[in-house]
């Protein structure tokens, strides 16, 4: 299937899942459905480090947390120009703020980006679990500037209030809905070009043995860097529209270590090698735990998550994508 | 392939591939090379011994950017490789072989084989082969080491010295000038040597001149045209095998004073 097509399905089932809430009228639905949609998005940004080339960042809070705090920025910003900024630039800055969402979501993109390139250059020459300590810490660091930084709020938090309504979609959480499921439609996208490109291939040597992917060619360095700044963009994006969605944020929810359990757990759990991998994981672990929320308590979320997890390491460890591969595999042959 | 100079020797030659001056590297206190030149006339087949720690490996590993060499220059058809990491050697024609195979273990054979043709060939300017020309070229290397019946098997499912034959066509897929098959028959029967010599032989007949590095004298015999002998980072003998292997101080290294 060619990409235009794939991406087109990926549009048409979103607008027919839009809709369809829609229908039901019931805003609960799109809370929910959000953060499913987010963990789509985290989860394959996650993938494409950490399933693709091998690389496991136990720091996807940490760029998660820099999308959500670059809108808290640019959100304050707007609402602070008069104060903050020297008299000539006042009447451009009124002119720019506030700015749409959608180029929040870029802003917040671009930074992560960024964030990633340099943790690539300073990490990517650790191995397995020193890379993963490594991104461990940068969450860290990132963490404490945060508390640090009183104009985004600093450990107090910030307040981030939505618009009531917006054009066309009514309530805003529809919009911030459509948002994300654009973000999905763009991750997967993103995700399934990488899988049947060179690009692809070249992370797979990667992940298998770096040595004897420079000795066939592999520029390994630059591939590494353009993974880590693909998934930090994703991350990014995905953060970046959370404090409209939560309207208060401190840094204990944008840097919340479930982010960093859950974007693991899923692609493992649904499948690393494989586009739809991170996605069934998302939706199965994302839609399991909005269920658990309502019916048990939010609390036993993350033992929902270990302990599946714990499952899939033992019993399936090719995920749920490596348990069908091998089902269709044994069907052909007999 | 145009040039084929299977017979080249160093004194017919006069054309130099590989020239590789006064190298240094040592690792702390420890002088694994220490000053060794050597020149490479292209289609020549070199064998290159030494006792165990005498430096082989390193010096392969400098040649082909794994390891960056401390001293001294490398010079590849014309150009300084001095800095250049190792998937820069690759794509300007420098294949090397592990002395223990490092396919790809996740992709089939035939996939690892086409890893080296999308980024090196593939990746030359003015190079693009299609879909159907990998796969033409994939199966026409394997067929080369008779693995083509392989293609579409796991590295899983290889025998060591099928392991090599990949480990080889691999390096070849990559369009060599040289090739440095590093130990590519330790540990193998009589036979699987023969037949991976045969293979480096077939291998330097299509215009690839190739080092190989080996313990397994029958096997460098009749190889190597030409043979070098690297003791405690030194090279200590360079010339026609039957002189070298006569050479006192090669006896005397190999066997004690």
């Amino acid at each position: 299937m060619r990409t235009p097509v794939f991406t087109l399905i990926l549009v048409l089932i979103s607008a027919a899942l839009y809709f369809a809430f829609r229908a039901i009228g019931n805003d609960y639905l799109f809370f929910a459905g959000y953060t499913v949609l987010q963990y789509i998005v985290m989860a394959t940004a996650w993938n494409i480090l950490g399933g693709y080339c091998g690389y496991v960042n136990f720091g996807s809070a940490g760029f998660f947390a820099i999308g959500v705090y670059s809108s808290v920025f640019l959100h304050t910003l707007a609402g602070s120009i008069d104060d903050v900024m020297p008299d000539v630039l006042i009447a451009p800055m009124h002119a720019i703020f506030p700015l749409p969402l959608p180029v929040m979501v870029v802003v917040g993109g671009v930074v992560a980006g960024l964030v990633g390139l340099g943790m690539g250059y300073l990490t990517l020459r650790l191995r397995g679990v020193f890379f993963a300590i490594a991104t461990l810490a940068l969450a860290v660091v990132l963490e404490t500037i945060i508390v640090n930084w009183s104009f985004v709020g600093g450990s107090r938090g910030a307040y981030v209030i939505p618009p009531n309504d917006v054009p066309f979609f009514g309530p805003y959480i529809q919009f911030l809905f459509v948002l994300m499921l654009i973000l999905v439609v763009l991750a997967l996208t993103i995700a399934r070009l990488i899988e049947r490109s060179r690009l692809g291939v070249g992370f797979a040597t990667i992940r298998d043995d770096e040595l004897a992917a420079e000795a066939s060619g592999v520029p390994t360095l630059r591939l590494k860097l353009i993974a880590t700044v693909v998934s930090g963009a994703l991350f990014g994006m995905a953060g970046a529209p959370f404090p409209y969605y939560i309207g208060y944020v401190e840094p204990g929810s944008a840097f919340n270590l479930s982010y960093a359990v859950n974007s693991i757990a899923m692609p493992m759990i649904g499948g690393t090698t494989f586009w739809a991998g991170p996605l069934i994981g998302a939706l199965l672990l994302g839609t399991l735990q909005q269920v658990a929320t309502v019916t048990i308590s939010s609390a036993v979320n993350l033992l929902i998550v270990g302990l599946l997890l714990i499952g899939f390491v033992i019993l399936a460890p090719k995920g749920i994508v490596g348990l069908w591969q091998k089902w269709m595999g044994k069907k052909v042959k007999s | 392939m145009s040039q084929i100079m299977s017979n080249a020797t160093p004194e017919t030659s006069a054309k130099t591939l590989l020239h590789i001056d006064q190298l240094g590297k040592r690792f702390g206190g420890f002088v694994a090379l220490d000053g060794v030149s050597l020149d490479i006339p292209r289609g020549q087949r070199l064998g290159l011994i030494g006792p165990n720690g005498s430096g082989k490996s390193t010096l392969v590993n400098c040649i082909c950017g794994a390891l960056q060499n401390d001293t001294g220059d490398i010079i590849f058809d014309g150009e300084r490789l001095n800095g250049m990491v190792a998937h820069q050697r690759t794509r300007r024609g420098l294949a090397r072989s592990f002395q223990l195979p490092r396919p790809f273990m996740s992709m089939t054979v035939a996939e690892n084989m086409r890893v080296p043709l999308l980024y090196t060939v593939n990746a030359r300017p003015g190079s693009h082969l299609s879909h159907g020309e990998l796969n033409d070229r994939c199966m026409e290397l394997l067929s080369l080491v008779t693995l083509h019946e392989k293609a579409s098997h796991m590295p899983t499912d290889l025998t060591q010295v099928e392991m090599r034959k990949l480990e080889l066509a691999r390096a070849m897929a990559a369009e060599p000038k040289l090739l440095i098959a590093d130990e590519a028959m330790a540990g193998l029967s009589h036979s699987e040597v023969e037949d991976i010599v045969a293979l480096l032989i077939r291998m330097n007949e299509r215009g690839v001149t190739i080092i190989m590095i080996e313990h397994i004298m029958r096997a460098v015999m009749t190889f190597s045209q030409r043979l070098a002998v690297l003791v405690s980072g030194r090279k200590i003998a360079d010339g026609k095998p039957e002189d070298v292997i006569q050479d006192k101080e090669v006896v005397g290294a190999y066997l004690g004073q």
